[in-house]
């Protein structure tokens, strides 16, 4: 295999492939990359066997063929190219080794041959369609910060991506929930995903799908069986286990008996949460929510290291109600708000409260009160 | 040279030492420069299980003791007789059983040490607040500044304590007096039993000359290899080596034993010093695999760890299950939990997870659970689960139950879970 490829290029390729192999794995070619060159491609494949991408890109070839070798290493040395620079890559049959070779530097790197590099068996997907990149943004974005990192509820361990019936028909939804929030997203139902089983995919994927979603304009097809998940745009194709096991019943878990409306903007919200929690040294440092007639207080008690109060204007209406909640969680929740104000829906101060954006349902927030 | 009296505690402050007590004709005269100027003690009781038993059944006073756990558990106390035989603590019972076969073999009776630690607890604040227990049976004192308030030295106090706690508890206890903590442990087990040795300032550096690091608290088997590797023995090795190498070596450890290298520690007696973790575990009478018989002793565990530490108003984050299978190799896993908690019910679901995703079989010798990683309860199980609704109502059970055992005693209400 000899090949040219422009820096930047391969850069992007290698930069992907290495944040998906397993640092700290006991199978030596699960550390590599497997690099194909054929035609004008050259394409780069990495797995941990639970993920697997390509990502193809366009270069010179020399000479067709293919080896493996080790992604952080080839990542590090790419990186380290000054920009610009067109990169050689030459596998030696003989020697086992791949030379790279930009300018003057050059490197010549252990291998390990291609035939033993695991390929994800293909398999057949129940359901095909195409979501544009910002809708699959959204949906994955504003529910991630609730995936859990419990190892014993390892079926929270991931966003389940299904199809639900929202208020105005069906739609594409996205749940992640660690028994303390949730968070339910809606996006309208693309063409072709009806007949999608529901999935979890894992903490992982999400993260590397992002990577995949960046372009405004582009489509990314998805294509989801029992076992795998698949979101690919002409360049990279990402294929993903999803987790095996039964998401809980989240539906039960969102309330709708909640009443009491505090409505806030919601970036001085989240200001004022984090100033009054400075104060709180604590792991789980509680902010105390006091609210009467169009009034909030938030406050701090930490009393090894000192208290805080801060006063907002709000809209609110019901009676008097005092709640605590995890600081950071409240952050979390608020963060998610980018357009209109923080509706929060209360019950009791021991029961779940519900947040969500203005009067869209189509994103809904659900978290735990802390006692205080 | 200073000295004092053991038994009728007359001090002698620069007159050279007499053979015996002038006063009382005693022989146990204690002797040293600064016996008079040092302050930091150590107290340890002489095989403290076995000499409680001794008192409380006379008939045993001239026949071996072990206590420890039943026929498959190890030693954990064993009298001077026993140890004549070469019966060490932490061994196994029936190796014990080899060495002294004419032993008897006693359970141990944990409440009731522990009451007996608290008579000596009280003898101990008498003379200072500034007590650091390390156990039921061993403490540090901080007697500085303590000579004006009692009108006489500290090694004069520590040495009526001795006499009182032989008088007044019945049994006996010896003591290093030292200048800091690392030295008073080292010098309390020179003179065992019934022991009184100081390590003053001016000999502290001829004292540690050519002894092995093993007398180093904390520095274990792995530890020792690790030092032996790099070539350290002895206390002299450890002196050729250069803080910033020790440090670089063996990260904060190293700077910790470049100072205890000069007899140098800091360390301030600290009163209740805090906890790190709080455990039980079990022995079972035969090897068992039955993950329902498991499962009941995990239920009484968490109980017992979680009653103590909401009696010690305290909480903990992290979950620690502990196996030990027939050939005595141990299995521990952990899981740490979204917030500290104190309740059983959390520590105990948390650890049959732990158990119930274990690929072993078994059959297992030992279970045991813990928490760690130890706060206050003021931050403890404050947050609800939303996928688990009932999880509130078995905490108000708990809280309930709790409450009727404080009232009527801890059998007026049991779990079913605790009887299988």
């Amino acid at each position: 295999m000899k090949i040219s490829i422009e820096r930047s290029t391969l850069l992007k390729a290698v930069g992907q492939a290495q944040s998906v192999v397993e640092r700290r794995n006991t199978i030596p070619i699960l550390a590599n990359v497997l690099i194909e060159a054929e035609g004008s491609t050259a394409s780069f494949r990495a797995t941990d066997l639970d993920i697997e991408v390509v990502d193809k890109a366009p270069a010179q070839v020399e000479r067709a063929g293919a080896t493996t070798v080790s992604a952080v290493m080839l990542h590090e040395i790419v990186r380290k190219l000054p920009d610009g620079s067109l990169v050689q890559l030459t596998a030696d049959p003989v020697s086992g080794r791949l030379t790279v070779q930009a300018g003057r530097s050059t490197f010549s790197l252990a291998t390990l041959p291609k035939e033993d590099f695991p390929v994800m068996a293909s398999s057949e997907y129940a359901a095909n369609f195409s979501a544009p990149a910002p809708v699959l943004r959204r949906l994955f974005d504003k529910s991630k910060f609730a995936i859990s990192t419990e190892e014993t509820r390892y079926y929270l361990n991931g966003v389940y991506m299904h199809v639900a019936q929202g208020e105005d028909g069906p739609v594409l939804r996205c749940v992640a929930t660690d028994g303390h929030r949730l968070a339910r997203i809606d996006a309208d139902l693309p063409d072709g995903a009806q007949g999608m089983p529901g999935v979890i995919v894992p903490r992982k994927t999400v993260n590397e799908l992002r990577k995949l979603l960046d372009d405004d304009e582009a489509k990314i097809a998805v294509s989801v069986s029992e076992t795998k998940v698949r979101f690919a745009t002409p360049a990279i194709t990402l294929t993903s286990k999803v987790i095996d096991g039964t998401f809980p019943d989240y539906t039960r878990v969102i309330p709708t008996g909640n009443t009491r409306k505090l409505e806030v903007d919601a970036t001085e919200f989240a200001k004022a949460v984090d100033r009054v929690a400075t104060v709180s040294s604590e792991r789980s440092r509680a902010v105390k929510l006091q609210m009467e007639e169009d009034r909030l207080i938030l406050s701090v008690n930490a009393p090894d290291s000192g208290a805080a109060e801060e006063e907002l204007a709000v809209a609110y209406g019901d009676e008097r109600l005092e709640i605590g909640f995890n600081a950071k969680y409240l952050l979390e929740i608020a963060s998610q708000v980018d357009r209109e104000n923080a509706v929060f829906l209360f019950n009791t101060a021991n029961e779940p409260t519900l947040m969500r954006e203005g009067g869209d349902l189509s994103a809904v927030y659900v978290v735990m009160p802390m006692r205080v | 040279m200073p000295a004092l009296c053991r038994d009728c505690l007359t001090p002698f402050p620069d007159a050279p030492p007499p053979a015996r007590c002038p006063v009382c004709r005693s022989v146990r005269l204690l002797s040293h420069p600064e016996l008079f100027s040092l302050s930091i003690a150590h107290m340890d009781c002489d095989a403290f299980y076995a000499s409680v038993e001794k008192r409380d059944d006379p008939s045993l006073r001239d026949k071996a003791v072990i206590v420890g756990g039943g026929h498959r558990g190890v030693v954990s106390t064993c009298c001077y007789l026993a140890r004549i035989k070469g019966v060490r603590s932490a061994m196994p019972m029936f190796q014990a059983l080899k060495l002294c076969p004419e032993a008897v073999v006693i359970k141990p009776r944990g409440s009731h040490y522990a009451a007996v630690s608290r008579d000596i607890r009280a003898l101990m604040e008498a003379l200072t607040p500034q007590i650091e227990p390390l156990s039921l049976d061993e403490a540090f004192l901080d007697l500085t500044g303590t000579e004006r308030l009692h009108h006489a030295p500290p090694a004069v106090l520590l040495a009526r304590l001795l006499n009182r706690i032989e008088a007044e508890i019945g049994v006996t206890a010896s003591v290093g007096l030292s200048h800091n903590k690392f030295l008073a442990k080292i010098a309390s087990d020179i003179d065992k039993p019934r022991g009184f040795a100081v390590i003053g300032r001016a000999e502290t550096s001829d004292f540690l000359r050519g002894k092995p690091v093993q007398m180093i608290w904390g520095v274990g088997t792995a530890f020792q290899a690790a030092l032996e590797k790099a070539g350290i023995r002895t206390f002299d090795d450890l002196r050729r080596w250069d803080r910033q190498d020790l440090v670089a070596r063996f990260g904060s450890s190293g700077e910790r034993l470049y100072h205890l290298a000069r007899g140098e520690d800091r360390r301030p007696v600290r009163r209740d010093a805090p906890m790190k973790s709080i455990s039980a575990e079990t022995t079972f009478n035969e090897d068992t695999a039955a993950r329902e018989v498991l499962d009941g002793h995990l239920w009484r565990l968490s109980e017992r760890v979680t009653d103590r530490a909401k009696a010690k108003g305290l909480a903990g984050r992290t979950v620690q299950l502990k196996l030990k299978r027939a050939d005595f190799s141990t299995i521990t896993r952990r899981h740490a939990l979204r917030e500290p908690t104190q309740m059983a019910d959390t520590l105990y679901r948390a650890a049959a997870d732990l158990l119930a995703e274990l690929r072993d079989p078994g059959p297992f010798r030992l279970i045991g659970v813990g928490l760690s990683d130890i706060s206050p309860a003021t931050g403890a199980d404050l947050t609800g689960d939303l996928l688990d609704p009932t999880a509130g109502a078995r905490q108000k059970a708990e809280r309930a139950t709790d409450a009727i055992r404080a009232r009527f005693g801890p059998q007026a209400i049991i779990r079913g879970r605790a009887l299988s």
